[in-house]
């Protein structure tokens, strides 16, 4: 039988959404629509609903009016999550779609998923919400046999009503278990329903947050505010190492209700006025101690490959490549560079803490609450077990941007000044300070037969040591607080080979100790410039050779998955077979080129291949990509249209980051700080794409938020070394440096 | 503290400030409980924070308040909501143009500015009237669609 407990459940929700704190607690996860959970707690961070992950509670509250609230740890940080998570449990549940609520990423009321990260949010996060709601599917089905007094083999459950399956009276889910709960443990083998079957998975549900964000209802963690919540600025120093000398408060007597808060390093500023708080902090005089630690970017490939090592670490090694390369007929080796980027986030940081002594509220678009919880807890002495960390949509983060760093900055202001404080950076503190995607050297060898056959591959890549723990947070660094310097950047090391038959590899990863900026994951870490040089250096190979790209990489792939997206995405381009580079390049002052690239994403989870047509102006050294098309297969495809949003976006973003962007710093700061030294790709430059998604209901899903991404690079380059018999090694294409190398022709 | 008074999506209005310099942004979302305006960069760089004053595309994070006296502002909450969106949100629901959507409301408001001056445009006109909107999503290909499609409509 089921318990009687209650469980937390949405209710009416004022207009504004707001959060009042004390005896009653509203959260709001608005999505334009009346969505909140009400609380009467005595402890934000203990409200009695289940988190445990074996608990089919944690996952899923059945009301009695027969709607369905979903709760996951994973967050939708722009990517579709939010309805693909909620098709996938009303299709187990057998209840429509938009009866379904879903409430992320809250550490008092959502499972520890994992961070939203690695492409996990759907492979982790829904696919455990689906054995949850495939565990209670029959449970229901059993209380609908007591109820219907049948056995449970002649029911079924769909439309929220469990009925005979040969017809007559139903009961609806809500009579049969709405308030109580299941009180059972998930069950991994609790029966999935047949994708032959789907009502709901597979289909283009419109995503519910959308019309609020066309409509300015829905609340972004940048809209949110709490009573009493006073406005912070830090004051960030000149160099990144600098310390302060003297800060002279009397430089921003004039702006009203400011005070100014130091500790150590740590200068920052709150008001009750937002506008105040920026005026304070632009204006605060702060005498910074000098500091020139950096080796600045220009040299940066020079500073890495000449960095101290952590270790050298095999990634793969298969055969023995010295003999091979020895007798290989052609000798290749190149060296490839992928440049320290930016999240470069559209919407700064920002964040929201309520530090008390007793207990603590954070409010934060981190991808990431439930390690913000551990982590905030010790290094801020935070009352352990009484911290509650709650998601709100930031702008897309594309992985662990500033986030972190504004709420600690917030959590240590509101610590230190006993109100809630809410801190959002300001531009050139998101571009500056948030820990950058770090650069990646690759020098590649191959030896090949006459007719390009790789009989040996060698990959050293140069990348930072993944230290373990959590990335150090600016304002405990700043403030000289104790904590981890972990430096995990994610999978840095992962699409190094090549896919095609090689049967001597070798591929080595050094280390590094140290990197000149705090390092993190950037959206598909490591594999976008692991496949944008492995992609070209085959693409060296096949055009060495003579041999048509595609044809080059069909005849070398036994994989049908692969095979069928790199057929699909050549056919929809119209690829005529040919070498390159292309001899009738010329149109004009323009040359023409074509290139291709394919990828299975980490080795293991999607195929992507992708075509794409260039025209570079051989005089400014500008490219203009002309058309992209792209082939994807992740297996089961839960929302064809999220998903095609993701893989549209993911081109554009990689176009952008392989065309024009690299973190530029000096000897002791970073100066790309805003969209004009960072720039990124603008809508006069956006191609033609065209998008095929190969659906297959029958094998297991896998993550598509980075993986079409990772072709970006290899097939630019590969299109430009058609057009021009150029090949481009270093990212970002630049006019610069693509005029430069066409000079050096 | 002065006072300025302008209209707000059509309902004459008041605000305080204590610095005629602030930007029309904060006033705006802080004490008129308007959030369509998103703060980018503060800078007139990035479009996130676009309202039209008097039906012009306007920056509204460089905008000093003093400057808003007298005119009349449109936020994105001026348009129309989920029950009665505008035709260029209408276009932009239908065509799901938009992945985080911090951006989306400088895509509406500079579309719908841009639709009132060229109300037929072709792709690259519409390309070209965005040119100064950043989406760090890569939504590009949605955004175009729902512009040609409001201007269908």
């Amino acid at each position: 039988m089921t318990t009687l407990s209650s469980i937390p459940r949405p209710s009416s929700i004022s207009r504004r959404d707001l959060l009042k704190t004390g005896s009653t607690l509203v959260v709001s996860f608005t999505l334009g629509l009346k969505r909140s959970v009400a609380q009467t707690a005595s402890s934000d961070a203990d409200l009695g609903k289940p988190v445990d992950p074996k608990q089919v509670d944690t996952f899923l509250a059945v009301h009695a009016d027969g709607s369905v609230t979903v709760y996951t740890g994973k967050v939708d940080l722009g990517t579709g999550l939010r309805v693909a998570i909620r098709q996938m449990a009303a299709e187990e549940l057998g209840v429509p779609v938009e009866r379904v609520e879903l409430i992320e990423g809250d550490t008092a009321l959502t499972p520890d998923q994992g961070a939203t990260g690695g492409s996990t949010g759907l492979t982790r996060g829904g696919v455990e919400v689906r054995q949850a709601a495939a565990t209670a599917r029959q449970a229901l089905l059993k209380l609908g046999a007591d109820r219907l007094n049948r056995p449970a083999s002649e029911l079924a459950l769909d439309n929220g009503q469990v009925h005979p399956i040969a017809g007559g009276v139903g009961v609806g889910i809500g009579d049969l278990i709405g308030g109580k709960k299941f009180a059972m443990s998930v069950d991994a083998n609790a029966p999935l329903k047949p994708p032959a079957s789907y009502n709901v998975v597979g289909k283009p549900v419109s995503r519910p947050d959308i019309p609020a964000k066309c409509t300015a209802k829905h609340t972004y963690i940048q809209d949110f505010s709490v009573p009493g919540m006073l406005h912070g600025r830090v004051i960030r120093p000149p160099s990144i190492g600098s310390k302060v000398v003297s800060v002279d408060e009397s430089s921003i007597r004039a702006i009203p209700d400011v005070r100014v808060v130091r500790i150590e390093n740590f200068v920052g500023v709150v008001a009750r006025d937002e506008w105040a708080a920026v005026r304070a902090a632009r204006d605060l005089k702060v005498v910074w101690s000098d500091w020139q630690g950096l080796p600045g970017n220009a040299a940066l490939d020079r500073y890495v490959r000449a960095a101290a090592i952590d270790k050298d670490q095999p990634i793969v090694t298969r055969g023995d490549t010295a003999p091979a390369m020895t007798g290989a007929a052609k000798k290749f080796s190149a060296t490839y560079y992928w440049p320290n980027q930016s999240h470069a986030s559209l919407g700064p940081s920002c964040a929201i803490a309520d530090i008390r002594a007793d207990r603590a509220t954070i409010w934060t678009a981190s991808q990431a609450t439930h390690n913000m919880r551990e982590n905030f807890t010790k290094v801020f002495d935070l009352p352990k077990g009484k911290v509650r960390v709650i998601y709100l949509d930031g702008a897309g983060c594309y992985g662990g941007n500033g986030n972190d760093d504004a709420a600690a900055d917030a959590a240590l202001l509101s610590k230190t000044v006993g109100q809630p404080v809410r801190v959002q950076w300001m531009r050139q503190e998101e571009h500056g300070w948030d820990p950058k995607g770090p650069q990646q050297l690759l020098d590649l060898r191959a030896g090949t037969d006459a007719q390009g056959n790789v009989l040996a591959w060698e990959t050293e890549i140069w990348v930072p040591t993944g230290v373990p723990g959590a990335r150090p947070l600016l304002a405990a660094d700043a403030a000289g607080i104790a904590q981890d310097h972990g430096q995990g950047a994610g999978l840095l090391t992962q699409n190094c080979d090549p896919p095609y038959a090689a049967s001597n590899v070798k591929v080595v990863a050094h280390l590094t100790k140290e990197t000149p900026l705090r390092p993190s994951n950037l959206r598909a870490p490591g594999k976008i410039g692991n496949v944008f040089a492995v992609e070209s250096f085959t693409d060296e190979i096949a055009a060495s050779a003579g041999v048509d790209p595609v044809a080059y990489r069909l005849d070398r792939l036994k994989d049908p998955r692969a095979i069928e997206v790199i057929k699909k995405a050549t056919e929809m381009f119209g690829w005529q077979k040919r070498p390159s580079p292309n001899s009738r390049a010329l149109e004009g002052k323009l040359a023409i080129g074509r290139g291709v690239a394919y990828a299975r994403y980490k080795q293991a989870e999607n195929y992507v291949a992708m075509a794409m047509e260039v025209a570079v102006d051989r005089s400014t050294g500008q490219i203009a990509v002309r058309r992209v098309t792209c082939a994807h297969d992740c297996g089961l495809i839960v929302n064809p249209d999220a998903l095609r949003n993701q893989v549209e976006g993911l081109i554009v973003q990689t176009l952008s980051r392989t065309l024009h962007e690299e973190v530029k710093f000096d000897r002791s700061r970073v100066t790309s700080i805003d969209w004009m030294t960072y720039p990124i790709l603008r809508f006069p430059e956006v191609p033609q794409i065209e998008v095929a998604l190969i659906d297959r209901p029958e094998l297991p899903l896998l993550g598509a938020g980075e993986a079409a991404g990772v072709t970006v690079g290899a097939a630019l380059g590969n299109a430009v070394f058609d057009a021009t018999g150029v090949r481009l090694r270093t990212a970002p294409f630049t006019p610069e440096r693509v005029k430069a190398a066409l000079t050096a022709e | 503290m002065a006072t300025y008074k302008f209209q707000v999506n059509g309902r004459a209005t008041s605000a305080e400030s204590w610095d005629p310099a602030q930007p029309l942004l904060y006033v705006l979302r802080n004490q008129l409980g308007l959030h369509g305006p998103k703060f980018g960069c503060g800078l007139s760089q990035c479009g996130a924070c676009t309202v039209l004053i008097d039906g012009k595309a306007t920056r509204s994070c460089v905008t000093p308040v003093r400057q808003a006296e007298g005119r009349s502002v449109t936020t994105l909450e001026g348009l129309g909501t989920p029950q009665t969106p505008d035709p260029v949100q209408a276009a932009f629901i239908a065509e799901q143009a938009a992945q985080c959507g911090y951006c989306t409301n400088g895509m509406i408001m500079a579309a719908k500015s841009f639709l009132a001056q060229n109300p037929k445009p072709t792709l690259e006109q519409a390309k070209q009237g965005l040119a100064g909107n950043l989406c760090r999503c890569g939504t590009h290909t949605r955004v175009l669609r729902a512009v040609m499609r409001a201007a269908r409509a």
